[in-house]
């Protein structure tokens, strides 16, 4: 059901329907840290940032693609990652907080 | 961590300086000696997180309130009350009208810095709209003169990535007003986050602070005062003495005692010895702080 409705809704969103979305790629913020560290997903596909924290948090790319801008306690956040390569980002409330998606292209 | 570990700390006796603490390291509440007619007296407060609503402390509203009503209790008001910033949570229009509501009611008046979560997202403006240091100058930055006194507001909350920075035009703007301050004028600068690298590993630093410090090095008596860690810390290096304030929010835990420098959450007693305001006074140059709590 959960794979129908994301191809449903990544065609409604004209977006290309990455072959491997049987789970939704998702990033946890707990105790400073983003988890996991280093999150591999495919063009086209949708992560959700979720702050587990009791502290806020940003999800900011280092390059200034994305911003999430402030994350409070228990806030959710969604970003579509529509291009191939590796994007780098960073809290910046707490800098020292680092993540990274790695985006793989639909082909290769 | 231990109940309390965070508020011990290694008391400031460098010349000149009297650094007051409570039994055990805990703020105190001891009343202020009465100053002689020279003195000039200020008042700092930090971090009210207003907008945050965790167990560490789930009404921020009340604890700066009851800081404001503190210090308006004072038997002498002081000159003037600095905020080092975080005066909100997330920069959001309402909690920046909730922190305005409680702050406006000081008697003194306010001049409050932003820190990094009054700029979230790059967003300069809310803070500007409610709180912008009278006579700053674009970049938010100030200096005045007053009591034989040079004062200076430093902003090191933006170009967050590379951990408090103060960039190019605000170190040529800083060598430009202390051209024309004698060194034989004692010093005071406001900041958020620490100008030396207290703890760089939480970020506890300014990236580019050595060049600041290496412009007032000249001066012999410099008073660095500000906030973001959530705790009393004091730090000396020549001429300049740097000391870090408590929140009026919550405590966060001593460098390297925690896994990460998040919220500490304590009994509400404990928490209330935990943060607080802190009275500042200049005597013939010299900066003499109490760190008083909240604590009746």
């Amino acid at each position: 059901m959960r794979v129908i409705s994301i191809v449903m809704l990544a065609a409604a969103l004209g977006l290309p329907i990455a072959a491997s979305s049987a789970t939704a790629p998702a990033v946890h913020i707990k105790n400073d840290a983003f988890e996991p560290h280093t999150l591999t997903i495919s063009a086209g596909q949708t992560v959700t940032f979720t702050n587990d924290d009791d502290d806020a948090h940003t999800v900011t790319a280092n390059d200034g693609s994305f911003d999430s801008k402030g994350l409070d306690t228990n806030g959710v956040w969604r970003h579509a990652f529509t291009k191939p390569g590796t994007y780098p980002y960073f809290c910046q409330l707490h800098p020292f907080m680092k993540g990274t998606i790695v985006v793989n292209g639909g082909g290769s | 961590m231990r109940r309390g570990d965070f508020l011990e700390h290694v008391a400031w006796t460098g010349a000149g300086i009297a650094y007051t603490l409570g039994a055990g390291g805990l703020l105190t509440g001891r009343a202020v000696a009465a100053g002689s007619h020279d003195t000039v007296e200020f008042v700092q407060i930090s971090d009210s997180h207003i907008g945050f609503h965790q167990a560490a402390n789930p009404d921020v509203k009340q604890t700066l309130q009851m800081a404001v009503n503190a210090i308006n209790a004072l038997p002498r008001q002081p000159s003037f009350v600095v905020h080092t910033g975080d005066i909100t949570h997330l920069s959001t229009a309402a909690q920046f009208d909730d922190a305005r509501a409680i702050l406006s009611q000081l008697r003194a008046p306010l001049i409050a810095l932003p820190g990094e979560h009054d700029v979230v997202g790059n967003d300069f403006k809310p803070y500007l709209l409610n709180f912008r240091i009278p006579h700053s100058t674009a970049g938010g930055w100030a200096s005045w003169d007053s009591n034989g006194l040079h004062y200076v507001v430093l902003l090191n909350v933006f170009n967050f990535e590379k951990m408090g920075l103060l960039g190019g035009e605000q170190l040529a703007w800083l060598e430009r007003d202390l051209s024309a301050v004698p060194s034989t004028t004692p010093v005071a600068v406001f900041t958020h986050v620490p100008l030396y690298a207290l703890y760089p590993q939480w970020g506890w630093t300014t990236d580019d602070g050595t060049k600041a410090l290496a412009l007032l090095q000249r001066f012999e008596r410099v008073t660095i005062l500000n906030g973001h860690i959530h705790q009393v810390v004091t730090h000396e290096e020549g001429n300049i003495r740097f000391a870090s304030a408590a929140a009026t929010a919550y405590p966060q835990p001593k460098p390297g005692t925690a896994p990460k420098p998040g919220p500490v959450t304590l009994p509400h007693d404990d928490l209330l010895r935990a943060i607080g305001y802190r009275t500042v006074e200049f005597d013939d140059g010299n900066a003499r702080l109490e760190d008083r709590s909240l604590a009746t």
